[in-house]
């Protein structure tokens, strides 16, 4: 350990007046460095070669088995919490202000991890709760609070979801949303959709269900028709692509379909800078949603994001649902199946075209992608879509890390692994964590790994190139404009996986007179 | 699917009188307890044992309710009853309430309430924060039975309780229906009841005796109705039983301040009024200094 000898660091001054320096420069600079040196004393740290040689062992087969023997400790889950869904599918809808009741802190972690995200401002309200609400409840501070919103930013319906403080005491959103019309905060006609979540459980996509479900419940009531208007309704569940919706649509108007997305909140995180600013950018307007109900039937496309949308629309409603996941060739044919076979149509000539034009390019880097061993994590369902659109490839998924995973989605997946040549090695690690997937990188290495923005940190340490797939991506602009859905997603996704192999290569021959043989201008 | 709880004052005998109904209601009815008490007693009579397997307790060995099977804590009682306990954390530790409402979020998500006639939670004491109001929220208990007895702090409490219902019964479909009187032999305690009852604005929908044969099925961890079926308490029981099962007189109860309870208390000789107070203080004061 750094002994404190008494001689004080000084604090650094800018090198020249005026000149703010980066602080890739600046940290790097001697003063900070001896400040840096310094600290050490106060932080208790290890010597170098003691924290050398930890860091050593964490790569052996030895730390691995200690490091899944862990059952209190969760590090680095591939998840986000309950409200963070809610907010997300809440703004996809007409004039909805999504509301938070809790603390400020709470909301304001869920609108900057969106905003960070698609770059985009997010609006989201709180309650505003402290100490005085956690002993007396948040009854006042939803009155208040609802009334506020009401007034200062004119929404047109308030979603409203919960927080830990909220849960744990006990606060009953049915009531207090009555409670807070009887007392004149809002009118009594206005819609306030409820969903009940705490953090504590489940993930975001458990959040997304619940308040889908909420503000399907809400604005469905008494809404009920004879006869069946005609549309289909679709949900991509928690999908950070926007790119997907805007997609997804396009196909449904070259097949004529009469569709509504429910939550189309394409603009909400990617709304044109005209120079002047809207509040809100859902889409989905609020007559249409109130329809759904009487739509032919609902496509899902995250069948273990919406399982209790789902649920309720089959049972409440009565209306047939369907699950597809239009990602790969294969996911993506049985859903212009399924569309050809609603519609009584062929399948549209440029589609067709276009599913060309995927196998074309899948066909044209096959030598460098066959073959390829994989690791890979995120939700269920986009986990799910990645691995069929790998094995298509002729990749071959090794270590698939699901932190919110549930046993029937990991018995679909074995299913489809088993039944590929390509999936004879993959293992899926349900519940496990990406300190898990640290280890399992270390002992038993891959040649690509496809996650967010976290996965930089297994990149650092394990040289393991990133593809950033997923949710979020915080580190690397304009990912979430693409699309992944459809033929066209096959492209983008085989595009950035390729070319990350491809990157790679040249990383791996770029020493002059040594490596360089290999560092080919033809790939 | 009628849903009902039983709330009252810990220690009133809330859980024996709760199961005997139950017990009696479960002849005619397919019926579920949900017990709402980290004691984890409300269904002891109906299974026998002493502390069934209950939800938290579980949840907490696997690290997350999740991971729990409907059948692990859904047990058949006596005569097909289903007795499900909430349990809760360790006296001193976490958070009895938010026990309360996972137990119930899991039992609604796992489809316990479906193939039934008739819900019973059995609360224990005050409602004392959020949790413990979870049974009378919005879709879940619409009849609320108050066990007390005569004694002073057991009204307390059925007050206290009525005005926990009252907080709900605007916004959501929650009534009072009526206090059940689980007999301490204290004097004049039906009329002291009904009195109470009178002011609540609900009724005193049954008097519940006290016999032995009670602390004797008890002992042998039944209700009187399986113990002793023929015993006239048993036929208490069913008489209480049928006047819930036909029950309308369902209120908002108009809870009373506590200056009207003591008064109450005071005019049934149970408590001393304020001059009397005063009055033996200044007794006491006048020996003293003698």
């Amino acid at each position: 350990m750094t002994e404190n000898n008494g001689n004080n660091v000084n604090t650094p001054v800018a090198a020249e007046p005026g000149v703010i320096q980066d602080h890739f420069d600046l940290f790097q600079t001697d003063t900070y460095q001896d400040l840096f040196e310094y600290k050490r004393q106060f932080e208790g740290a290890h010597s170098k070669e003691e924290v050398a040689r930890i860091a050593e062992w964490t790569k052996t087969w030895d730390y691995r088995e200690k490091n899944f023997e862990r059952k209190a400790l969760t590090v680095n889950p591939a998840k986000a919490c309950q409200p963070l869904g809610s907010l997300f599918v809440a703004a996809g809808f007409e004039g909805t202000l999504p509301y938070s009741h809790g603390s400020q802190g709470c909301v304001a972690y869920f609108r900057t991890h969106l905003t960070r995200n698609f770059k985009e401002p997010f609006q989201a309200v709180s309650s505003s709760m402290t100490e005085d609400a956690a002993v007396f409840g948040g009854l006042n501070n939803m009155v208040d609070g609802l009334a506020n919103s009401y007034t200062l930013y004119k929404p047109k319906m308030i979603a409203l979801c919960t927080t830990c403080m909220a849960e744990v005491i006990g606060d009953d959103l049915g009531a207090f949303i009555q409670t807070s019309k009887d007392r004149g905060s809002i009118p009594q006609d206005f819609p306030v959709p409820y969903a009940h979540t705490p953090s504590f459980v489940g993930s975001h996509i458990t959040g997304y269900d619940n308040m889908l479900k909420g503000i399907l419940d809400c604005l469905t009531k008494d809404k009920k028709q004879e006869t069946t208007n005609g549309k289909y309704n679709f949900n991509l569940g928690f999908d950070p692509y926007i790119g997907n919706i805007r997609e997804l649509k396009r196909i449904l108007q070259l097949f004529e379909i009469d569709y509504t997305v429910l939550s189309d909140n394409a603009d909400a995180f990617d709304s044109p800078n005209t120079g002047e600013f809207k509040m809100y950018n859902g889409l989905t307007n609020l007559e249409d949603a109130a329809d759904s109900i009487n739509a032919e039937g609902t496509f899902f496309f995250q069948k273990y994001t919406t399982p209790k949308t789902q649920n309720y629309i089959e049972k409440e409603w009565g209306q047939e649902t369907f699950n597809f996941r239009p990602f790969g060739i294969r996911g993506t044919d049985e859903f212009l199946t399924k569309l050809s076979e609603i519609t009584g149509k062929p399948v549209p000539q440029e589609l067709v075209e276009e599913r060309g034009r995927a196998v074309d390019a899948m066909t044209d880097s096959q030598a460098w992608i066959h073959g390829k061993r994989v690791a890979l994590y995120g939700d269920p369902d986009h986990v799910f879509g990645l691995v069929n659109f790998l094995l298509e490839l002729g990749a071959e998924p090794v270590h698939i890390v699901v932190t919110n995973s549930n046993p029937e989605f990991e018995q679909e997946l074995k299913a489809v692994l088993d039944a590929s040549p390509y999936g004879k090695d993959a293992t899926i690690w349900g519940k496990k964590d990406l300190w898990h997937m640290r280890s399992l990188l270390f002992t038993e290495p891959v040649d690509l790994l496809i996650g967010n923005s976290y996965g930089k940190y297994l990149w650092r340490d394990t040289h393991t190139p990133l593809v950033r797939i997923g949710y979020p991506i915080f580190d690397r602009h304009h990912m979430h404009r693409y699309e992944t859905l459809g033929y066209k997603g096959v492209l983008n996704l085989h595009n950035w996986i390729v070319n990350t192999i491809l990157d790679e290569l040249d990383r791996q021959t770029i020493i002059p007179a040594k490596t360089d043989i290999s560092f080919d201008l033809i790939r | 699917m009628r849903q009902i709880a039983f709330y009252g004052k810990g220690g009133i005998g809330k859980s024996t009188t709760s199961q005997n109904t139950i017990a009696a209601l479960s002849e005619s009815l397919r019926v579920m307890i949900v017990g709402c008490d980290p004691k984890a007693d409300s269904t002891r009579l109906m299974l026998h044992c002493k502390a069934q397997t209950t939800i938290l307790h579980l949840a907490a060995e696997r690290g997350s309710v999740e991971d729990l099977e409907l059948e692990e804590v859904l047990l058949n009682g006596y005569n097909n009853v289903r007795c499900v306990e909430s349990g809760g954390p360790e006296p001193g530790v976490g958070c009895a309430g938010r026990g309360i409402i996972t137990a119930i979020n899991f039992l609604e998500e796992e489809g316990a309430y479906e193939d039934i006639d008739l819900v019973s939670y059995d609360v224990l004491g005050d409602v004392v924060c959020g949790g413990f109001a979870m049974p009378i929220r919005e879709g879940k208990a619409q009849e609320i039975y108050i066990v007390t007895s005569g004694e002073m702090m057991a009204m307390y409490a059925a007050n206290n309780i009525a005005r926990g219902i009252l907080k709900y019964a605007h916004s959501g479909g929650v009534r009072l229906g009526g206090l059940i009187c689980n007999s301490r032999k204290v004097d004049k305690e039906v009329e002291l009841i009904e009195a109470l009852a009178e002011k609540l604005g609900t009724q005193m929908i049954h008097f519940v005796p006290r016999d032995n044969v009670v602390q004797r099925a008890e002992l042998r961890r039944m209700t009187v109705i399986e113990y002793e079926p023929d015993h006239p308490q048993a036929d208490e029981y069913r008489a209480l039983a049928r006047k819930i099962e036909n029950n309308t007189n369902l209120v908002i109860p108009t809870p009373i301040s506590m200056d009207e309870l003591e008064q109450l208390l005071v005019d049934f000789g149970i408590m001393d009024s304020d001059a009397e107070y005063q009055k033996a203080i200044e007794a006491d004061k006048k020996a003293a200094a003698v």
